[in-house]
C-alpha cells in the first residue's frame, strides 16, 4: 500500500476528528464534495455536522473560526488555493494573529493554504504565500516536504494552541508516496537533514527540497556533494540546524519556490550572514521564482521557478565562488 | 456604582417598563459621565492615542446590554460604552484600558475601545470595520457544536461598517447558518466624514437585510423605549431559532468620530432635526413626564455616577504604567515555539 502527501493530509483530519470532539473542519466544498482535491473525502459522513460547507467568503470562514477557536474549538479551515487567502488576510494577520496577544485568550487554528506551482495553474492558483504570513507576529508557518511530515506536521497543527498556516504543496499532492503513515514524528521546529554533504548546504523548503535533492544528485557526478536541509517550518525557523550544517560545508545556496523579493530565503541568508559570517568561504546566495505573477504555460511556469537544473546551475556558481 | 443596576445571572421576573426604563437610563447617565470624564482626562494629555465616544448612541447601546443574558456574546464597536456597562463590563476595565494600565484586560498592548473578555463572552474590537460580526458568529456555531442551546450573539456596526466586504460576507454566513446572530446597525449619518449618500444608495439600510433573506427592524435610535422594545423583539427571535435579525437604528452622532474631530462637518440642519435629539434630555423629559422620578432624584442619579467614575479614575491614575523589561515580547501562546529571535 501506498500513501500520497493527499491522503496523509486527509488521514491526519480524520484522526484529528476521531482524536478531539473539538476540531471541525470548515471550507468551501469540504462537505459531501470532499474537497476540490478530495483532502476531506467521505470525513463529512464519517463525522457527521462536523465537516462544514463554507459560501464562498474566506473572511468570514476565518472569522468565523476565531470566534469557535474563542470558545474553545480547534478549527480546520481550508482555504481552496493558498492564493485565496488574501480575502481573508484581515482575519488571519489582524484577528487571529493577535488575539492571544492581546486578550490571553489562546486561537488554536489550522489554516490549510493548497499552495505552490502546478503546470497550467496561471497567477491565481499557484501562489506561495509562507514569507507573507511569517512575517506577521503570532502566527506559526508549515511547509511539510514529505508524506511523513504532511501527516505528523498537520496533526500537530491541530494541537498547537496558535494560528499554524499549513502550507502544503499541490504539485506534492499525488508526486509523493510513501511506504506508511508515520508512527514518529521529528520534533516541530526542528530542520532536517535530507541528504549529507561536504561541500555546500542548500536549504529548501515544501516542494524545493526535492528539486534541490534532485540537482544535488546530479552535482555528485561532478563530484560536488551536497547537503540538503528541509527546513520544515519557515516559523519558527531553525537557524541552528542550517547554521550547523554551514559550519560542515562552508558555504549556502538557500531555495524557495515564492519571489525574490524579501522572503524566507531572505531571511535565513540574512540570519547566516549576520550570525555565522565566519562560517562562510563564499558569499551566501539565494534562488527563487522570478519577480513576475506565475505564468500559465508550462515552457513559462518551469522557467520561473527553482528547478533542479536552475538549482544545479546555482551550486555550479557558488562552488566556484 | 453603576454594577448594582446590571441584570445578569438570575433574572426571577421579568422586570417592569418602569424597572427596565430606569435601569437602563441610569446606565445611560454612567455611560455618558464616564465619556465626559474621557474627554477631560484626553484634553489634559493623561491619555495615549485617541479617545472615542458615544455620544448620542447610549439609548441603543444600553438596549443591546440589557437584552442579554449571562452566556451570550457581545462584541461591542467604537461607540457602546452604555452597551458594555450593561453588559456587565466593569467601569474599571474601560479606565484602565483608556490609561494603559497593565492591571486593565489589555495590559497597555490594546487601548481605548480595543478592549474585552471574549472567555466572558465580551468581544474585543480589532479596528476593521464588520470583521467582528463573523467572529460572533463562529462563537455561535461553537455554542451549536457544543449543543448549547438559546445564547444569542450580539455585534454593532455604523452605516459606514454596512458597506464592507466582511459585513456582507458575514451576514450571508450568519443567514446560511441560521445563527441566533443579532447584527445592530447605527446610522449615525456619518462614518468618520462622510455623509450616507457617499456610503450607500438603497433607500434604507433595513433593506440590505431583506437582501440576506434576513429579518430587518428599524428604530428611532434617539428614543430609549423604542429601542429596547426593539431590541428585546429582536434577541427573543434569535433566541427562539428565527435565525439573524438586523435592527437599524437612526440617530446622529453627538461628537466627532473621535475627541480629535471637530466635526464641523456635520450639517446643521440634521442636528436640529428629530434625528439629532440627545437621546439622555429624550430620557429625562421622559421620565419627568411619567413622574417616574423629579428634578432632585435626577441630580442625585448623576451626582452617583459622577461619584463611581472619579472614584475609579483616581485609583486608576495611582496604579503603575506598563514596564518594557516586564514584558515577554511573545505573541503566541505556544511560548516553547516562539523564536525570540530579534534583528532590531
Amino acid at each position: 500500500m501506498s500513501i500520497t502527501y493527499l491522503d496523509a493530509i486527509r488521514e491526519a483530519q480524520a484522526r484529528a476528528l476521531a482524536d478531539d470532539p473539538r476540531v471541525f473542519i470548515y471550507g468551501q466544498d469540504v462537505g459531501a464534495f470532499g474537497g476540490a482535491f478530495k483532502a476531506t473525502k467521505n470525513l463529512a459522513q464519517q463525522f457527521p455536522g462536523r465537516v462544514i460547507d463554507a459560501p464562498i467568503s474566506e473572511d468570514a470562514m476565518m472569522g468565523m473560526a476565531v470566534g469557535a477557536a474563542i470558545e474553545g474549538m480547534r478549527p480546520i479551515i481550508e482555504i481552496q488555493f493558498a492564493d485565496f487567502s488574501t480575502v481573508a488576510f484581515n482575519q488571519i494577520v489582524n484577528q487571529a494573529a493577535t488575539l492571544h496577544w492581546r486578550t490571553r485568550v489562546p486561537c488554536p487554528i489550522t489554516i490549510r493554504l493548497p499552495a505552490g506551482g502546478t503546470s497550467g495553474s496561471g497567477p491565481f492558483h499557484s501562489q506561495s504565500m509562507e514569507a507573507i504570513y511569517a512575517h506577521y507576529p503570532g502566527l506559526i508557518v508549515m511547509t511539510p516536504a514529505t508524506v511523513e511530515d504532511a501527516y505528523s506536521m498537520l496533526l500537530e497543527a491541530v494541537a498547537i494552541d496558535d494560528p499554524v498556516i499549513f502550507c502544503e504543496h499541490k504539485y506534492l499532492y499525488y508526486h509523493l508516496k510513501a511506504e506508511s503513515l508515520p508512527t514518529e514524528a521529528t520534533p516541530f521546529g526542528k530542520a532536517r537533514i535530507a541528504r549529507a554533504g561536504r561541500d555546500m548546504t542548500i536549504v529548501a523548503y515544501s516542494a524545493m527540497v526535492h528539486e534541490a535533492l534532485a540537482a544535488a544528485d546530479e552535482m555528485t557526478l561532478e563530484g560536488v556533494e551536497i547537503e540538503v536541509v528541509d527546513l520544515r517550518s519557515v516559523k519558527p525557523l531553525d537557524t541552528d540546524t542550517v547554521m550547523a550544517s554551514v559550519a560542515r560545508t562552508g558555504r549556502l545556496l538557500c531555495v524557495g519556490e515564492a519571489w525574490p523579493w524579501g522572503g524566507v530565503t531572505a531571511e535565513v541568508v540574512a540570519r547566516v550572514a549576520s550570525e555565522g559570517f565566519g562560517l562562510l568561504d563564499a558569499p551566501p546566495q539565494r534562488l527563487n521564482a522570478k519577480d513576475t505573477p506565475v505564468p500559465y504555460h508550462p515552457n513559462l511556469w518551469k522557467a520561473h521557478r527553482p528547478t533542479a537544473q536552475r538549482i544545479a546551475s546555482a551550486a555550479r556558481h557558488l562552488v566556484r565562488l | 456604582m453603576g454594577h448594582a443596576l446590571l441584570n445578569h445571572g438570575e433574572v426571577s421576573e421579568i422586570p417592569s417598563i418602569h424597572d427596565q426604563y430606569i435601569q437602563a437610563y441610569r446606565l445611560m447617565i454612567l455611560a455618558r459621565v464616564l465619556d465626559d470624564k474621557l474627554a477631560s482626562l484626553y484634553r489634559m494629555g493623561k491619555i495615549h492615542g485617541g479617545v472615542f465616544l458615544s455620544r448620542g448612541q447610549e439609548a441603543l447601546s444600553v438596549s443591546i446590554g440589557v437584552a442579554l443574558k449571562k452566556g451570550d456574546v457581545f462584541a461591542p464597536l467604537i461607540r457602546d460604552t452604555a452597551g458594555r456597562l450593561a453588559f456587565g463590563e466593569p467601569l474599571i476595565d474601560a479606565v484602565r484600558t483608556c490609561l494603559g494600565s497593565p492591571l486593565g484586560p489589555m495590559r497597555g498592548r490594546d487601548g481605548n475601545v480595543h478592549r474585552g473578555r471574549p472567555k466572558e463572552g465580551m468581544l474585543a474590537m480589532i479596528s476593521h470595520l464588520g470583521a467582528m460580526i463573523s467572529v460572533v458568529n463562529g462563537t455561535l456555531l461553537a455554542h451549536r457544536l457544543k449543543g448549547i442551546r438559546g445564547t444569542v450573539g450580539i455585534t454593532c456596526v455604523g452605516d459606514g461598517g454596512t458597506s464592507t466586504g466582511a459585513f456582507h460576507e458575514a451576514l450571508n454566513q450568519a443567514a446560511v447558518e441560521k445563527l441566533p446572530l443579532v447584527l445592530v446597525i447605527a446610522n449615525n449619518q456619518y462614518a468618520y466624514s462622510t455623509p450616507t449618500d457617499r456610503q450607500f444608495a438603497c433607500r434604507s439600510l433595513e433593506d440590505k437585510a431583506n437582501g440576506y433573506g434576513v429579518m430587518g427592524r428599524s428604530v428611532d435610535g434617539t428614543d430609549l423605549a423604542a429601542c429596547l422594545k426593539v431590541t428585546s423583539e429582536a434577541v427573543n427571535c434569535a433566541r427562539e431559532g428565527e435565525g439573524p435579525q438586523v435592527i437599524v437604528a437612526t440617530l446622529l452622532r453627538l461628537c466627532g468620530h473621535g475627541e480629535h474631530d471637530d466635526a464641523g462637518y456635520v450639517d446643521s440642519k440634521l442636528k436640529s432635526s428629530p434625528v439629532g435629539r440627545d437621546c439622555l434630555k429624550v430620557c429625562e423629559a421622559f421620565v419627568l413626564g411619567q413622574d417616574w422620578a423629579d428634578a432632585p432624584l435626577l441630580g442625585v442619579w448623576r451626582e452617583e455616577a459622577v461619584q463611581a467614575v472619579e472614584e475609579v479614575v483616581a485609583k486608576v491614575q495611582r496604579e503603575p504604567a506598563p514596564d518594557p523589561y516586564k514584558e515577554d515580547w511573545c505573541a503566541l501562546a505556544s511560548k516553547h515555539l516562539s523564536e525570540g529571535h530579534e534583528h532590531g
